[in-house]
């Protein structure tokens, strides 16, 4: 096999997995013609989070952070492994945002002598190239302490976050937009055109309902950042930022696979530089960094005189004009340590704060099965993949409403979506146990296992029609899914202003009953801000913020005679 | 600067200018918004009556597809509905996200039965739709009756927020209003309510089952939940109308969810009088006519009759 078809081959690795990866979160979501075998209890048909699952440094950072290789983690060790015999050649060969990387950085690139001296320029390794490093150690010192944040800069993550809060929710608003544009010119011929076109996109792309994300800007304009810079340095991203890449780098230290040069050959022509995505040094003359190739191949695939060779056992000899290449990953101990030490500091830094644990926000309301809070830090990596599966579009990402340690994490804002009594998606789709995987049973409770609470409701007389201003309305309770209902109401006749009687049903809230749902708030017909509303308070997840004195059953209660 | 130049390059400045204040005085509107477009609609679905024929039948039957049948044939059969070629769009209660054996939802068996005796009677096509309140793909799914319509050959749609149009509904509270299209657009529209308890009207049955063609919020109508009933009634008459009284949520409503709320009850309701149909099916919770609101308030404004023996009440059992 010629070396161009090997590169062909990456190409098409690249195109498969990446297609696989969009795949799968197109596939987290609740499909219109989905038919579960059993409709009573709803389970998504195929392992949508398994992209997620194969990362190893999601794998590392929260066996780190609980202690444990949480269920289909384990997967990673698929890439791992080839990693410590080959180096890094999931960032060239699988890694979704490398690809993407890779393609915005290289696609339409202007070609010719100024754009080639400025790529083997820019294309020579960089010291700036350790701040991913450093960006790793911090992270993995945080998550040793408890603090996961790894999820921010994780690659995996960040495309499964962008591309699901940001992105498909942005086409789907442009589609529709477009669509009732071109049907708003009044020519029948474009309007069906328009429609089929749209069919076709939503089938392809869009979930049943339009999603609306909560302060996506950020998230979208991060990730738009992200791209943008390729087009100053190939591949910036992987290069500088990735803590992925850095780990597996790190994992490259005992490589049997790697570059050969033959200095003899060389004719000085730079094309390998031109082509190359690491900024690893493959021309002769430079040391050539195995953590920072990506295995593309672009080197050997573009040399005119075969002076490279990626092969097992590479014979690097050094000469004067060619020094060794090496295994060793470029960083300093001191910049290590460093690093480390900040990583450790960070945790008590965020913590120190009133945001965690000690005066919540009362709206920071989990999705139901969520560990405890200080749990849940431990395991969240903000992949969005339970705001994407959401039918309600009811969880979203937060910025700092739980403190800066939960950027990005979800909260249910009970306004734009309510949490669907039956409904446990979240998790079953969550790729690292953040939010537990309920049982319909232990999501709605029976006579002798209570239900998942998220929190609970309660009315603001000052706006609810009944209490307020003697109308009648009552749609929170007709609306509570719990039975007996956690909304009851008594009739009681008022006078209105102008002394006619009036008959109003006047709710209240059962708080044994509630679970904290949301749906009274959704349904609530003040639409601004609605009359009944929930908070976090009563959450199963807390022992700390409950509302009820918890009663226990004692044959013989002290202080009580028989 | 020659005279020439001196014309041509203040002449383009000028007409600039000029064009820019032409643009700003031609869009001047002083009004502070457009008005909307309102596509008018009407939506009356009934065949003629025949005297001789009852309005109203129920029968009691374990075999609810017997029911279903044995009632419709009183009132005067399928063929009597439904004509070779209509598009027909079937309302069952697909309100809320429970399974059938809890009584929110009209009983998916009926529903398909319907369906197939549509398709069967000469129905081009057969629409199962409504607007639940829960989540719609979890409703239609856990109800059943996207299953149920799907195997007897029905298509069945969820509603799209790109599917409403705007209504002209020509009530005093229901004046405009997102109606989902497959319920104004049709030849034949079948309303198939269940019948239950409903903590704000006390009973929910066919009229107050047109609550769910409508987009909107439409939760503020509670405010005037009688009279907002019987308008949409007014607006929305069905070629027929088949209350599910096989099973009976009688309290816990309209949402439910124990098993101990609900009775067995069997039956099956065929109209061409809604009044009438959820005048009968009030009785299963225990209530008459006079006693629920809309259906009073209905009687009143002529929508039907409320003393249903009046229009030739049959029952089978």
């Amino acid at each position: 096999m010629s070396i161009k078809t090997v590169r062909n081959l990456r190409r098409l690795s690249q195109i498969v997995f990446f297609i696989i990866f969009f795949w799968l979160i197109l596939k987290t979501t609740f499909e219109v013609h989905f038919t579960p075998a059993n409709a009573a209890e709803i389970q998504l048909p195929y392992p949508v989070s398994i992209a997620l699952e194969f990362d190893p440094l999601v794998a590392l950072s929260t066996l780190l952070s609980t202690g444990t290789l949480f269920k289909g983690l384990l997967w990673s060790l698929v890439i791992l492994i080839p990693t410590i015999f080959l180096g890094r050649f999931f960032c060239g060969w699988v890694c979704p945002m490398g690809s993407l990387n890779h393609w915005v950085s290289e696609i339409r690139g202007v070609k010719g002598e100024a754009s080639n001296a400025r790529k083997i320029k820019s294309n020579r390794y960089g010291k700036y190239q350790r701040i991913k490093y450093y960006i790793l150690f911090l992270f993995l010192a945080a998550a040793f302490f408890g603090s996961l944040q790894i999820g921010l800069l994780d690659p995996l993550s960040l495309l499964a976050r962008s591309i699901g809060t940001a992105v498909l929710p942005t086409i789907h608003t442009a589609a529709l937009g477009l669509l009732g544009w071109v049907k708003g010119l009044g020519l029948p011929i474009l309007a069906t055109g328009a429609q089929s076109a749209y069919d076709v996109t939503a089938l392809l792309l869009l979930p049943y309902r339009q999603a609306h994300f909560h302060g996506i800007l950020i998230i979208g304009g991060f990730f738009l950042v992200i791209l943008i810079l390729n087009r100053l340095i190939t591949r910036f991203w992987c290069r500088a930022i990735c803590p992925l890449g850095a780990m597996l780098g790190l994992f490259s230290r005992w490589t049997l696979f790697g570059l050969q040069k033959d200095e003899a050959t060389c004719n000085h022509c730079n094309q390998c530089l031109i082509a190359c995505q690491g900024a690893d040094g493959p021309d002769i003359g430079a040391v050539w960094r195995q953590p920072e190739c990506h295995l593309c191949l672009n080197c050997q695939a573009v040399c005119p005189q075969s002076s490279l060779k990626f092969k097992f056992y590479p014979q690097q000899t050094v000469t004067a004009a060619n020094p060794a290449g090496t295994q060793k990953v470029d960083v300093s101990r001191r910049m290590v340590m460093t690093s480390l030490v900040g990583g450790i500091a960070l945790v008590p830094l965020l913590r120190s704060g009133d945001a965690f644990e000690i005066n919540s926000d009362p709206r920071l309301i989990r999705p139901p099965g969520s560990l405890s809070e200080s749990e849940f830090i431990a395991r969240c990596i903000r992949c969005g993949q339970c705001m994407r599966v959401c039918p309600n579009n009811a969880l979203h990402p937060t910025l700092l409403q739980a403190g800066a340690e939960g950027i990005w994490s979800p909260v249910l804002i009970p306004r734009i979506g309510y949490c669907e009594s039956t409904c446990t998606l979240c998790g079953q789709v969550c790729p690292t146990g953040a939010i537990a995987e309920l049982t319909l049973t232990r999501k709605v409770g029976n006579e002798t296992v209570p239900p998942n609470r998220i929190g609970t409701a309660f009315i603001d007389r000052g706006r609810c029609l009944p209490w307020a201003m003697a109308i009648p309305c009552i749609v929170c309770e007709e609306w509570c899914p719990t039975s007996p209902k956690a909304v009851y109401f008594a009739e009681e006749t008022v006078i209105d202003r102008k002394k006619n009687e009036v008959k109003v049903k006047r709710p209240s809230i059962d708080p044994e009953l509630c679970t904290g749902c949301g749906a009274c708030e959704y349904a609530c017909p003040v639409t601004d801000r609605a009359a009944i509303y929930v908070t976090s308070v009563g959450e199963s997840r807390s022992k700390r913020n409950q509302l009820l004195l918890k009663t226990r059953n004692l044959s013989h209660p002290p202080g009580r005679t028989a | 600067m020659d005279r020439r130049d001196f014309i041509k390059t203040t002449g383009k400045t000028l007409a600039f200018a000029a064009a820019t204040t032409a643009a700003g005085v031609l869009f001047h509107n002083r009004r502070v918004a457009g008005v909307e477009p309102i596509v008018l609609k009407t939506s009356d679905f009934t065949v003629p009556t025949e005297k001789s024929l009852p309005q109203i039948a129920l029968a009691k039957n374990t075999d609810h597809i017997a029911a279903l049948h044995a009632s419709l044939d009183v009132v005067g059969g399928i063929k009597h509905f439904i004509r070779k070629g209509d598009r027909v769009t079937i309302k069952p209660n697909i309100g809320w996200d429970r399974t059938p054996e809890q009584g929110a939802d009209t009983n998916p068996v009926l529903v398909g039965e319907m369906a197939r005796l549509c398709l069967a009677a000469g129905a081009a096509l057969v629409i199962v739709t409504d607007i639940p309140c829960n989540e719609p793909r979890r409703c239609f799914l856990r109800s059943g009756i996207r299953a149920e319509a799907e195997k007897a050959g029905a298509k069945v749609i969820l509603p799209l927020e790109e599917d409403y149009i705007r209504t002209v509904m020509g009530g005093q509270m229901l004046d405009v209003w997102p109606v989902l299209k497959y319920f104004v657009q049709t030849d034949k529209l079948i309303n198939m309510p269940i019948a239950k308890h409903h903590s704000l009207s006390s009973f929910t049955g066919s009229m107050k089952n047109f609550y769910g063609i409508l987009g909107g919020r439409r939760s503020q109508l509670h405010q005037k939940i009688d009279q907002s009933i019987v308008e949409l009634a007014t607006f929305s008459k069905p070629t027929l109308t088949v209350v599910d009284c096989t099973r009976v949520m009688l309290r816990g409503g309209p949402t439910g969810g124990s098993l101990d709320d609900v009775a067995i009850e069997n039956s099956v309701i065929c109209a061409t009088d809604m009044v009438a149909a959820d005048s009968r099916a009030s009785e299963f919770l225990s209530l008459t006519g006079e006693q629920v609101g809309h259906i009073a308030l209905a009687d009143r404004s002529g929508l039907g009759k409320l003393d249903y023996r009046s229009v030739g009440y049959k029952e089978i059992t």
